[in-house]
């Protein structure tokens, strides 16, 4: 489902964000990505999304090649992949179910079928009953919710977090992981970027770990990706 | 919701959405239109007295051309009507016989550039002087009559232009036994000269103050965006297109050009009528009936929908110049 093939990204010619990267995550997998800070996770976030374009190399999703991608197709690029954040990006001037409808406004969703999305959305990260409420009355660990609700509202194959449980208490983390998990076992190709080791080592999944833009663990190798 | 088995799982497309009927899709399209629409018209109504004054500001630009526009349109009637009045008179020599006369009527009428020719004899010249000036009495104190014959030559539609008035004029003066050739056209190619020098001011003016309507709508949707950077964002991760990004503002310029295009309308309207009486006093002292036209019903349709053009274009130039600063890479950081 994703697929980094050699991908370097540098930003000027001092700075190398990744170096050859070489990864493949499957359909339903659920993976961490760690690393210190600055040691790439966030460009390499980027580059799924199109935010960025990698300098050399290829990234695939859901089988096509992002690198080629013009610009217009983008966002319809990115309405396949559902991004968590840290800060959650939710807007505060809207209910919670406005904010939740957002990615569906995006497609041109009939309100019937908005209406049905975003309460089984909400209703599945436990928050149907504050659907009229501002996201400004919810915790922190209910806006994280509201956050995942709005990245799996569309139904992605994929969904990217970055550092979703970074400002949560760790129960309320293992609760946001227990989400997470669902996805995947339901298809969803679920990329997380954490650098909180013990909710990583406590998960037990498959982690990608970056070092100075090296995948230093985690990866496959080019030839065991193509040799299969 | 993704807890449900999904049917084409590798397909990123398929995960998108079920397949809606092309109408179903028409209508939610022209739905969210609607929309989005109603909300950039509502957050314009949200802060009233800023909304007022952009329509203002949009308003005195526009009526201020478009007065001038119109003012000129109806000095153009006035000369308009004179010019198809046109008549060359031309008065034959003292001494020469009406039968004479008449002749050299027919031979100027038979010019390819007259319509008509009428012979004013000069008995009946007098006759009408007498009527119409009030001075019977003072001319029976004359010994003779002291007019002459008189052509009321009349030119083809075709020839009422200054150019070829002048030149049936010349025309006329060079034939033998005509005394004096008048032709009253002076002042009305002045006005119409004026009018010309006018005319290209108010279009300057007119052009400079749709490019100032423009910057004027294109800063007020600028500050807009700024405002709602946090939501272009998001939507811009979430995979809305440029499009879908880029309508509400053009929604929001088209709506201060409404607002504008009527503030134009009824500042026109108004000032036309406050100067409408006195101008056909005036006009009425001159034996015309001069009055300023108004827009009209078209025409104020015409206003409003170029100040929504204006608008909407404002707004277009600030989304294109300021959406691609917001870069969702800013949020993802970290």
């Amino acid at each position: 489902m994703i697929e980094f093939r050699q991908v370097t990204k540098r930003y000027d010619s001092d700075h190398t964000a990744l170096r050859q990267v070489n990864f493949h995550l499957n359909r339903g997998e659920l993976a961490f990505l760690t690393g210190h800070s600055g040691a790439g996770k966030s460009t390499l976030l980027k580059l799924i999304m199109v935010m960025e374009r990698p300098t050399a190399g290829e990234v695939l999703v859901g089988g096509q090649r992002l690198n080629s991608m013009p610009r217009r197709q983008i966002p319809y690029i990115r309405r396949h992949i559902g991004v968590v954040f840290q800060n959650h990006q939710l807007l505060f001037d809207r209910t919670v179910f406005d904010n939740v409808a957002m990615p569906l406004h995006v497609t041109g969703a009939s309100p019937d079928a908005i209406g049905r999305r975003v309460r089984a959305a909400l209703d599945k990260v436990g928050l149907l009953s504050k659907e009229k409420m501002n996201p400004m009355q919810l915790s922190g660990g209910e806006q994280q919710r509201v956050g995942i609700a709005r990245a799996v509202v569309n139904k992605p194959p994929v969904l990217l977090a970055d550092e979703p449980t970074g400002n949560l208490d760790p129960e309320l983390s293992a609760d946001i992981m227990q989400l997470f998990t669902q996805f995947s076992q339901v298809g969803v190709t679920v990329l997380i970027a954490s650098h909180d080791i013990g909710l990583i080592n406590d998960m037990g999944r498959r982690t990608l770990t970056l070092d100075h833009g090296e995948l230093v663990a985690g990866g496959t190798p080019w030839g065991e990706q193509h040799g299969l | 919701m993704a807890s449900e088995p999904r049917r084409k799982p590798d397909n990123p497309r398929g995960a998108n959405q079920s397949r809606q009927a092309p109408t179903t899709q028409a209508r939610s399209y022209l739905d969210h239109h609607r929309q989005v629409a109603r909300d950039a018209a509502r957050r314009l109504t949200s802060s009233p007295v800023a909304t007022l004054m952009t329509w203002a500001v949009m308003g005195i630009a526009l009526a201020l051309p478009v007065g001038l526009l119109l003012l000129l349109a109806s000095l153009k009637g006035v000369s308009a009507g004179w010019e198809n009045s046109a008549r060359i008179t031309a008065y034959v020599a003292m001494d020469t016989p009406v039968a004479e006369a008449r002749a050299m009527a027919s031979e100027i009428g038979q010019d390819g550039r007259i319509q008509s020719v009428q012979v004013i004899d000069r008995d009946q010249a007098l006759s009408e002087f007498r009527e119409s000036s009030g001075l019977g009495n003072v001319l029976d104190f004359l010994e003779g009559n002291p007019l002459p014959h008189t052509l009321l030559v009349t030119p083809e539609e075709s020839a009422r232009t200054a150019d070829g008035v002048e030149a049936l004029v010349t025309f006329i003066r060079g034939m033998d036994g005509i005394e004096r050739v008048q032709v009253d056209l002076g002042w009305l190619q002045r006005l119409n000269t004026l009018a010309d020098i006018l005319a290209r001011a108010a279009w300057a003016l007119s052009l400079l103050l749709a490019a100032a309507v423009v910057l004027v709508i294109g800063n007020t949707v600028r500050l807009a965006i700024e405002n709602r950077r946090d939501e272009i964002l998001v939507a811009k991760l979430v995979g809305g297109t440029d499009a879908f990004v880029r309508r509400p503002f053009l929604y929001t310029g088209a709506w201060f050009g409404l607002g504008g295009g009527i503030v134009a309308w009824l500042l026109v309207q108004g000032s036309f009528w406050w100067l409408n009486g006195p101008i056909e006093k005036l006009a009425a002292l001159y034996q015309s009936d001069f009055s300023l036209q108004g827009p009209g019903f078209s025409g104020a349709l015409a206003l409003i929908g170029f100040a929504m053009v204006l608008g909407w274009l404002g707004a277009w130039v600030a989304v294109k110049r300021h959406m691609d600063d917001i870069d969702p890479g800013d949020i993802a950081g970290g």
